[in-house]
C-alpha cells in the first residue's frame, strides 16, 4: 500500500469518526424536538436559534459534572464498562459502504473503510460485543439494579441476536455474499432487497430495535421497574458514554439496515444522473441519498419509541423465541425453495 | 512472526490469569481476553470466517452466558466451601501427574517441518463453504443433528412439568 | 340483581383475531396516530415572553391602590391583617403631616406595609374586609426569587404608580 493509499484511509476514518460522533450527538436534539413535536410541544429552543446549540451545552455539562464511583464498585471495570460500550458502537462503521468508488485524477477512492468479505458477520460480532459494555458497567457498579439492566440487556441481545442472524441469513441465500460492499453494488438502481426481502427486513428492524435497546425494548433501562437500569450509579461523561453509545448504535444500525434492505446509496435513476453530473459529483449524491435513508431510519427509530409503549419482559422473550424464531425459519425456508425454483 | 509470539504470549498470559483470578468474574473476562487473542490468531492464518465465528459465537454469546449465570451467583467469600484437607492432597496428586505426563510428551516431542497450506486463500468463506459442503458433507450433517439433539434436549429440560402446573 | 336505570352494560371480552394478535395492524395505527400530532401546532406557551389571559376573579399580587387624585387609600385600620388567615400583613400606621394631603387620603396612613409573599395564600380575605377599598389582588404572579427576605414585600413593590406620570 502506498503512503497516499493510507493517508487516503487515514481521513476517511477520521471523517466516519466525527460523521458518527456529530450524528450522535444531533440525535440527542433531534430525538427531544421530535418527541416535543409529537406530544404538541416546542422542545428545546433557548439554546441559539430553535435551540441548535443545545448538545453542546448538555455536552458541556456532562463534563463538568462530579465524577462518582461507588465505594463497593470494581473501579477498573466500572471505567471499563462505559468505555467498551463506546468503542463497540463506534467501530461498527469500518464495514459500511458510504458511497461509490470516485476516480479522481485517475486515482479509484473508495468510500468504505475496509471491504473485508465476511462484513455482515463483522457487524455481527461487533453488535454482539455491544452487550459487554452494558455487563461489565452494569456489574461492576454494585447495585441490584444496575446489575438487574445488565441481565436483562444480555439476556434480550442474545434472544433477539439469533433472529438477526437468522432473518440475514435468509438475505445471504438472495445475495450469495457476505461482503457488504458488494450487497450495496448488487441493489443497483431500484433493486433493492427489501422488495425480495420483505418479511426478513421486518424482522431484522424489529430485532434492530432490540440490538440497540430501543423503546419498545429499552427493557435494560426501564425507570419504572430499574431506577435507571445498568446506568444507574454512573454519572459525568461516563453516563454520556452510554447514553451516546445508544444513539451511535441507532445510526450504525440505520447505515446498516439501508445499506442491506434499502439499496445503500443506490437510487432509480442514478446512472442518468451520474452521466450529467460527472464522475466525482455522481457518488457524493449516491452518498447524500444513502444518509437521506440513514436518517428515515433514526426518524423512524424515535417515531416509533414515542409511539409504542414498552413490552413486559416475559412478552419480550415470547416475542423473540416464539414468534421472531419460528419466522425466520420460515423465511429461510421459502427463501431457499423460491430461488432453487427459479433457477 | 513477531505478531505471532506477542499474540501467543497474551493468549497464554490471560489463560494464566484466568485460573489465578480470585473472583469469578474476573476470571470470565479474562477468559473472553484469552478468546479474543484466539480471534487475532485466526486473522494471522488467514482464516476470515473462523475468526469471525470465534468471535461471534464464543465470545458474543458463549461467554456472555457464562458472564451471565455467574453474575447471578452470589459468590463471596464467606460463602466459599472450604474444601477438605484430602481433597486438597488429591488435588495436588492430580495435577502432579499432569505436569509428569506433559513434561514426558515434550520430551519425546520432535521438531516436525512447518505446515504450509497448499491453497493459503482456504480460510476464505468461499472456498470454506465448497470444502465443508462437498468434501466434508456427511460429517457436517452429523454434527448439526448432534447439536439439534442438544436443542431438543434442553428444550425438554426447560419445559415445566403440565400436571404440577394444574394442581397450582 | 335487576338494573333499575337500566344503563348497566353487559361486556364480554372477546379472544382476540390473527389481525389483533399479530400487533403490527396496531403499531401502524398508533404511529399513524403519533404522525397526525407531528403536524399539529404546538400549544406550549413560552411563558415568560408569551401570558396566558388570567380569568376574571384571578387573584394575583396585591396593590395598594390610589385614589382619583393619586393619593393613597390605605389608612392603616389593620382590618386586613385581622382579617388575613396566614397572618401574612403587618403595618406601622403614621399621621399625616401638613402638604401631605395629595399623598394619603386620610388623616392616618401606613407608613409601613408589608405582605410576606410566602406566607400569603391569595384568598382574597384582605380585600373584602377592606372598608377604604385599597388592597385588590390584581396584579401578576408574584415572581420567584432565590431569598426569603426577598419575598417580603414593601410599600414600594406594594404601591400602585402614580397617576400622570
Amino acid at each position: 500500500m502506498e503512503l497516499a493509499d493510507i493517508a487516503i484511509k487515514f481521513g476517511l476514518i477520521i471523517i466516519i469518526f466525527l460523521i458518527s460522533l456529530v450524528i450522535a450527538m444531533y440525535s440527542t436534539y433531534a430525538e427531544r424536538k421530535i418527541a416535543a413535536f409529537f406530544q404538541d410541544r416546542v422542545g428545546p429552543n433557548r439554546a441559539g436559534p430553535w435551540g441548535i446549540l443545545q448538545p453542546l451545552a448538555d455536552g458541556g455539562k456532562m463534563f463538568l459534572k462530579e465524577e462518582i464511583i461507588p465505594t463497593n464498585a470494581t473501579p477498573f471495570l466500572f471505567i471499563v464498562g462505559p468505555s467498551l460500550a463506546i468503542l463497540t458502537a463506534c467501530i461498527g462503521s469500518a464495514v459500511i459502504p458510504w458511497g461509490q468508488n470516485m476516480v479522481i485524477g485517475g486515482k479509484v477512492i473508495p468510500l468504505q473503510v475496509t471491504d473485508i468479505n465476511v462484513g455482515i458477520l463483522y457487524i455481527f460480532g461487533v453488535v454482539s460485543l455491544g452487550v459487554y459494555g452494558v455487563m461489565i458497567g452494569g456489574w461492576a457498579s454494585n447495585n441490584k439494579y444496575s446489575l438487574l439492566g445488565a441481565i436483562r440487556a444480555a439476556s434480550q441481545n442474545i434472544s433477539y441476536e439469533i433472529s438477526m442472524g437468522l432473518s440475514i441469513i435468509a438475505l445471504l441465500l438472495v445475495t450469495g455474499t457476505l461482503s457488504l460492499g458488494e450487497i450495496a453494488q448488487q441493489q443497483h438502481g431500484w433493486h433493492w432487497n427489501v422488495l425480495y426481502q420483505p418479511v426478513g427486513f421486518i424482522l431484522f428492524l424489529v430485532c434492530a430495535f432490540a440490538e440497540t435497546n430501543r423503546t419498545p425494548f429499552d427493557l435494560p433501562e426501564c425507570e419504572t421497574e430499574l431506577v435507571g437500569g445498568y446506568h444507574t450509579e454512573y454519572s459525568s461523561m461516563k453516563l454520556g458514554f452510554y447514553l451516546f453509545a445508544e444513539y451511535i448504535n441507532m445510526f450504525i444500525s440505520s447505515a446498516v439496515m439501508a445499506t442491506l434492505y434499502f439499496g445503500g446509496y443506490n437510487y432509480p435513476g442514478m446512472d442518468w444522473v451520474a452521466a450529467h453530473v460527472g464522475p466525482i459529483a455522481g457518488p457524493l449524491i449516491g452518498t447524500a441519498v444513502f444518509f437521506a435513508k440513514i436518517f428515515l431510519f433514526i426518524f423512524f427509530f424515535m417515531w416509533v419509541r414515542w409511539t409504542i409503549p414498552r413490552f413486559r419482559y416475559d412478552q419480550l422473550m415470547d416475542l423473540g423465541w416464539k414468534i421472531l424464531i419460528p419466522l425466520a425459519i420460515a423465511n429461510i425456508v421459502v427463501t431457499g425453495v423460491v430461488i432453487t425454483l427459479l433457477n | 512472526m513477531s505478531t505471532f509470539y506477542f499474540i501467543a504470549f497474551l493468549s497464554i498470559f490471560f489463560s494464566i490469569l484466568v485460573i489465578s483470578a480470585k473472583n469469578p468474574v474476573h476470571s470470565i473476562l479474562y477468559l473472553i481476553l484469552t478468546f479474543f487473542t484466539f480471534t487475532i490468531h485466526y486473522i494471522l492464518m488467514n482464516a476470515q470466517f473462523l475468526a469471525i465465528v470465534n468471535f461471534i459465537v464464543y465470545m458474543g454469546a458463549i461467554l456472555v452466558l457464562f458472564l451471565y449465570t455467574l453474575m447471578l451467583i452470589n459468590l463471596n467469600k464467606e460463602s466459599e466451601p472450604v474444601k477438605p484437607f484430602m481433597v486438597k492432597i488429591a488435588a495436588v496428586f492430580g495435577g502432579g501427574i499432569l505436569a509428569v505426563a506433559l513434561v514426558s510428551s515434550l520430551k519425546s516431542l520432535g521438531v516436525s517441518d512447518p505446515v504450509v497450506l497448499k491453497n493459503p486463500e482456504l480460510g476464505l468463506v468461499k472456498n470454506l463453504g465448497k470444502v465443508l459442503f462437498n468434501e466434508f458433507l456427511l460429517p457436517f450433517e452429523v454434527s448439526s443433528v448432534l447439536l439439534l439433539s442438544a436443542m431438543v434436549g434442553a428444550v425438554l429440560l426447560a419445559t415445566k412439568d403440565k400436571e404440577t402446573k394444574a394442581t397450582i | 340483581m335487576e338494573s333499575l336505570s337500566n344503563k348497566k352494560k353487559q361486556l364480554t371480552v372477546k379472544p382476540l383475531n390473527f389481525l389483533e394478535r399479530a400487533y403490527l395492524p396496531a403499531i401502524v395505527s398508533g404511529l399513524a396516530i403519533t404522525m397526525k400530532h407531528f403536524f399539529k401546532k404546538p400549544v406550549t406557551i413560552q411563558y415568560p415572553e408569551q401570558k396566558r389571559e388570567f380569568s376574571e376573579n384571578f387573584r394575583g399580587m396585591h396593590s395598594l391602590k390610589r385614589d382619583e387624585n393619586g393619593a393613597e387609600r390605605c389608612t392603616a385600620c389593620g382590618l386586613c391583617a385581622l382579617s388575613c388567615p396566614a397572618e401574612a400583613i403587618t403595618m406601622q400606621a403614621a399621621e399625616r403631616q401638613k402638604g401631605e394631603e395629595n399623598l394619603y387620603r386620610e388623616e392616618k396612613y401606613a407608613a409601613v406595609y408589608e405582605i410576606n409573599m410566602l406566607r400569603c395564600i391569595f384568598c382574597g380575605l384582605c380585600e373584602e374586609a377592606c372598608p377604604k377599598e385599597a388592597i385588590y389582588l390584581d396584579g401578576d404572579i408574584v415572581p420567584s426569587d432565590y431569598l426569603r427576605k426577598d419575598f417580603i414585600y414593601g410599600k414600594d413593590k406594594l404601591v400602585e404608580a402614580p397617576l400622570n406620570q
